[in-house]
């Protein structure tokens, strides 16, 4: 792997200027540091990030710019319409890929990869071979396409190793010349260690513009291909990957949102009673057992609930519920997926609820006992009425949770998007159809994939909106003790 | 006006306001057991169902190796064997199995030949195969070979199957499992503990006997890897630039308002991300532990960002005050003073994103983990890039399939996955114990 090489390189320049830079910077000073400005090991390491932190930036950069380039320069060589351009670059990329790998595994020797010819040989068999799997056949213009993007990749790789390597080079020998006693070593470092730390928290803005773009920009594709309105308004969800889909949002929203209810119906009564029992009755030994159990369920990972619902939950509503009152024959329905997410949701509702009402000051208790109230009037009319903004905050983080929540409605809720009052029905969320849309083989272009970045796009708004609505609350209505 | 009341004597309205309380207060107490009754029965269906996994079903018997079936071309050479296929080498196994039990005595009452080789895992042909090519000096002997037995036979002596549902089904007839039963009391038949499903890879649909944990191990194992190695340093640099350097303006209240956001954006929401940057975009290969990793690290930085901040904020002023007075710059107090202090609690906090990354599923399955892996990745660095399957995504795969010896199989791979998530989370308590530092 060449990259490895280049960051080894690089990485190695590195540790040769700190050596070199320390000796130079102790040498400058013959031999007496109290002369010098800095400590010696800050010349060393203002010459190690010198050599390595621009070199490897430029690396990064260029890795994310070159696929871009050389499929626009690819591009340019094939006649194919706009609307499945992507899909023939992928092809072209795995091709190439193919190629590569059956270079790397010997299948076929370099030089008899460059002389490949589509029409004698059949190129999807050799490569099926070294396990590249192609989707459409070999023609020899895609074959010609693809030779192309490897002979570019190979020469731009080989520039990439030059530029990295001569601008690491030149960071080592500036950093060298300036390597005298007088300059001031430690506060290079430190502006340098500084700019590192905005950029890695920096980080945090381009995740999220990632995620906004991402979305935006292929739900664009997609309202250009699917009219909005039928989107947003739609109330059937029949994807064909014919054509001629529909593909309503409100039957997704629906089962969705009659989860959430359910799961809601669930873990606020339990996770709020459990709250108030543990800071207002319990003693300290039953506290200390029961409420680090209630916190496991927010540590187990949703797939087991998934599991729990699609295994116990699911068929034990069906057998004892729904098949004798009548209502259903399927074990995954809104009420298996609301029930176990319910559960889910019990810890986030009472480790929140119990933080706020332990923060009710006491007084206010004692002001209550004072006037004769027993304890759970105090608590229904004086700490409950006080902790209030902050429940509402913790059961809206609670549902935000819970419409965004993928595994327990994957293999609890079902697939059928139906809108539908009975609970004991399959129905199916925006979630789970994300994932539909989007596993196995997809092609980018079709409606039927790009609706699932639309999908994508209302479940980020829907539960952006309800956090910052949560923190709202939150703030605007907290009580001020002090 | 009423009669003067004894206070001795409760009244009728006292009394119904202790009756509420009393109310009230067994409410509370039904919804702390609902709760830890609720984690109770997860914890025991999921061991009841998953328990099995860990044992397997063997049958061994005497098998010779023919050498005028198994190497047509009688030169011992791998290359030509290779071109017997597993089809080759399953009538010898049937055969065998008939002429041992004819030499036991054993009774094969109603079982026809097609029936009798079903007793025998369908992998086993091609595990005696992989055998043989690998040493062809077995061939023309006769050895006792060790094979696993077929799915429905492993679960009826794991009670799983039982004579009574295996009239219902088509895969299995009585009269197998009472045949089986004899040769278990032959000594023929033994269940034990199953290493293959810790080390094995992934079985076919029909094979749920020969199915293992060993490919999602180690995607699982790679993918932590990633996320190491890129979430804790940027984490901790993230929080220690808002922490101790970053001025109060415009700009770090957007960044911290975009990481308590970020902590809450559903998963799957990463994996979109994940599917449209790195794989559509930079196109990283599908199904490749880098990618998972990367989404991961995206999700796990939020974790890492709140609770480094939060080990740095336990630090006393103090320890600062006293690093500058002594002449330290600023950035030497923070290095060498305050993040040593705070090392536990990052490590605690880092552990415990590793734990939440280890368990996540959704945005797995929009970058292609799903796709049925059964080669080993290589080593990393060059092995991050091959295709590769994570423990929580083998879960939600074996699920999805029609054999119900699967879901045995996902309930013990879930075991392995909350047997690493209690050891992780163990071990960051024990940190916190041993290294925690009241100021």
């Amino acid at each position: 792997m060449p990259l490895i090489w280049i960051f080894a390189a690089v990485l190695s320049l590195g540790v040769l200027g700190y050596f070199l830079g320390r000796a130079r910077a102790i040498a400058s000073a013959s031999g007496d540091i109290r002369i010098l400005h800095s400590l010696p090991s800050y010349y060393g390491t203002n010459a190690f990030l010198a050599a390595t932190v621009p070199a490897l930036l430029v690396m990064v950069l260029w890795l994310m710019i070159q696929p871009g380039v050389i499929s626009g320069r690819v591009a340019m060589m094939l006649e194919t319409g706009a609307e499945n351009a992507d899909l023939v670059q992928a092809d072209l990329r795995r091709l190439a890929q193919g190629i590569d790998r059956a270079v790397a595994t010997g299948e076929i020797s370099a030089t008899a990869a460059r002389a490949l010819d589509a029409e004698t040989t059949d190129i999807r068999a050799l490569l099926a071979e070294s396990g590249a799997a192609l989707g459409t056949g070999v023609t020899p213009e895609t074959l010609a396409a693809a030779q192309r993007i490897r002979a570019l990749t190979r020469s731009a790789g080989l520039a990439m190793a030059g530029v990295v390597v001569a601008l690491s080079g030149l960071g080592l020998a500036l950093a060298l010349k300036a390597t005298t006693r007088d300059f001031r070593a430690r506060n290079a470092v430190e502006r340098a260690v500084l700019a590192l730390l905005i950029l890695a928290s920096s980080i945090a803005i381009l995740t999220t513009v990632g995620i906004v773009l991402s979305m935006v920009t292929e739900t664009l594709d997609f309202f250009a291909l699917y009219p909005w309105r039928d989107f947003f308004f739609g109330l059937e969800w029949i994807p064909s990957f014919e054509g001629g889909s529909d593909l309503g949002l409100l039957p997704l929203l629906w089962g969705t949102l009659y989860i959430t209810f359910i799961a809601l119906l669930v873990a606020v009564p339990v996770g709020l009673f459990a709250a108030i029992y543990m800071a207002e009755y319990a003693g300290r030994r039953f506290r200390s057992v029961a409420k680090p159990a209630i916190e496991v369920l927010a540590g187990i990972p949703t797939i087991v609930y998934g599991l729990f619902a699609l295994v116990t939950v699911g068929p034990m509503l069906r057998d004892y519920f729904a098949a004798p009152l009548g209502l259903g024959t399927s074990a995954a329905s809104v009420m298996t997926a609301g029930l176990v997410m319910g559960i889910m949701l019990i810890p986030f509702v009472s480790s929140l609820s119990d933080d706020i009402i332990n923060a009710v000051p006491q007084s206010l208790r004692d002001g209550s006992y004072g006037l004769g109230a027993t304890q759970s009037e105090t608590v229904k009319q004086v700490i409950l009425p006080a902790a209030l903004p902050g429940i509402v905050g913790a059961i809206l983080l609670a549902a935000s949770r819970a419409i965004g929540e993928t595994m327990i409605v994957v293999m609890g809720a079902g697939a059928a998007a139906r809108l539908s009052l009975n609970p004991f029905e399959a129905m199916t969320t925006v979630t789970v159809k994300i994932v539909g849309q989007l596993t196995g083989d997809t092609d980018f272009s079709s409606p039927e994939a790009l609706v699932a970045f639309a999908l994508g796009l209302t479940l980020f708004a829907i539960t952006l909106g309800l956090n910052i609505l949560a923190l709202y609350i939150v703030r605007r209505y907290r009580e001020q003790y002090e | 006006m009423t009669a003067a009341k004894s206070l001795l004597a409760a009244d009728a309205h006292t009394r119904r306001r202790n009756a509420a309380e009393t109310r009230f207060r067994a409410y509370g107490l039904a919804a702390v057991l609902v709760g830890i009754g609720a984690l109770v029965l997860l914890l025991t269906t999921i061991l009841g169902n998953g328990a099995g996994a860990f044992r397997q079903t063997y049958i061994t018997i005497p098998v010779t190796l023919n050498a005028d079936r198994l190497d047509p071309a009688g030169n011992r050479d791998p290359a030509e064997m290779a071109t017997v296929t597993t089809f080759g080498y399953a009538p010898m196994l049937a055969q065998a199995l008939q002429q041992h039990l004819q030499a036991q005595g054993i009774a094969m009452e109603g079982i026809g030949p097609r029936d009798l080789m079903a007793i025998i895992s369908q992998e086993a042909p091609a595990q005696i195969r992989a055998m043989v090519l690998q040493n062809p000096d077995l061939l023309d002997r006769t050895l006792e070979l060790e094979m696993l037995a077929g799915g429905r036979i492993d679960g009826y002596f794991k009670g799983r199957v039982t004579l009574q549902s295996a009239e219902r089904d088509a895969n299995v007839s009585p009269a197998q499992l009472v045949l089986a039963q004899a040769m278990a009391d032959a000594g023929m038949i033994e269940t034990r503990f199953n290493w293959a499903f810790l080390t094995g890879s992934d079985a076919s649909g029909q094979r749920p006997e020969a199915a293992g944990l060993g490919v999602a191990i180690l995607g699982s194992l790679y993918m932590m890897l990633v996320v190491l190695v890129l979430a804790l340093p940027i984490g901790v640099a993230a929080a220690v630039y808002l922490e101790e350097f970053a001025p109060k303006n415009r700009l770090t209240d957007v960044i911290e308002v975009n990481i308590s956001n970020l902590a809450a954006v559903p998963s799957i929401v990463f994996g979109i991300l994940g599917l449209a940057i790195f794989i559509n975009f930079a196109g990283l290969p599908q199904s490749a532990p880098v990618v998972g990793g990367l989404v991961l690290t995206l999700m796990t930085l939020p974790t890492i960002i709140i609770a480094t901040r939060a080990a740095l904020r336990a630090v006393p002023p103090s320890i600062r005050a006293a690093a500058l007075g002594l002449g330290a710059s600023k950035m030497q107090s923070v290095f060498h003073h305050v993040l040593p202090l705070a090392a536990p609690g990052i490590l605690t906090g880092t552990i415990i994103g590793l734990a939440q990354a280890l368990g996540e599923t959704a945005p797995l399955l929009l970058i292609g983990m799903v796709a049925f892996v059964r080669d080993f990745p290589a080593a990393p660095p060059e092995g991050l890039f091959d295709p590769a399957s994570a423990l929580p995504v083998q879960v939600y795969n074996w699920t999805q399939r029609a054999d119900p010896a699967f879901v045995e199989r996902a309930a013990g791979a879930t075991l392995v996955l909350l047997g690493l998530l209690v050891t992780m989370n163990l071990i960051a308590v024990m940190l916190r114990r041993r290294f925690e530092r009241r100021w």
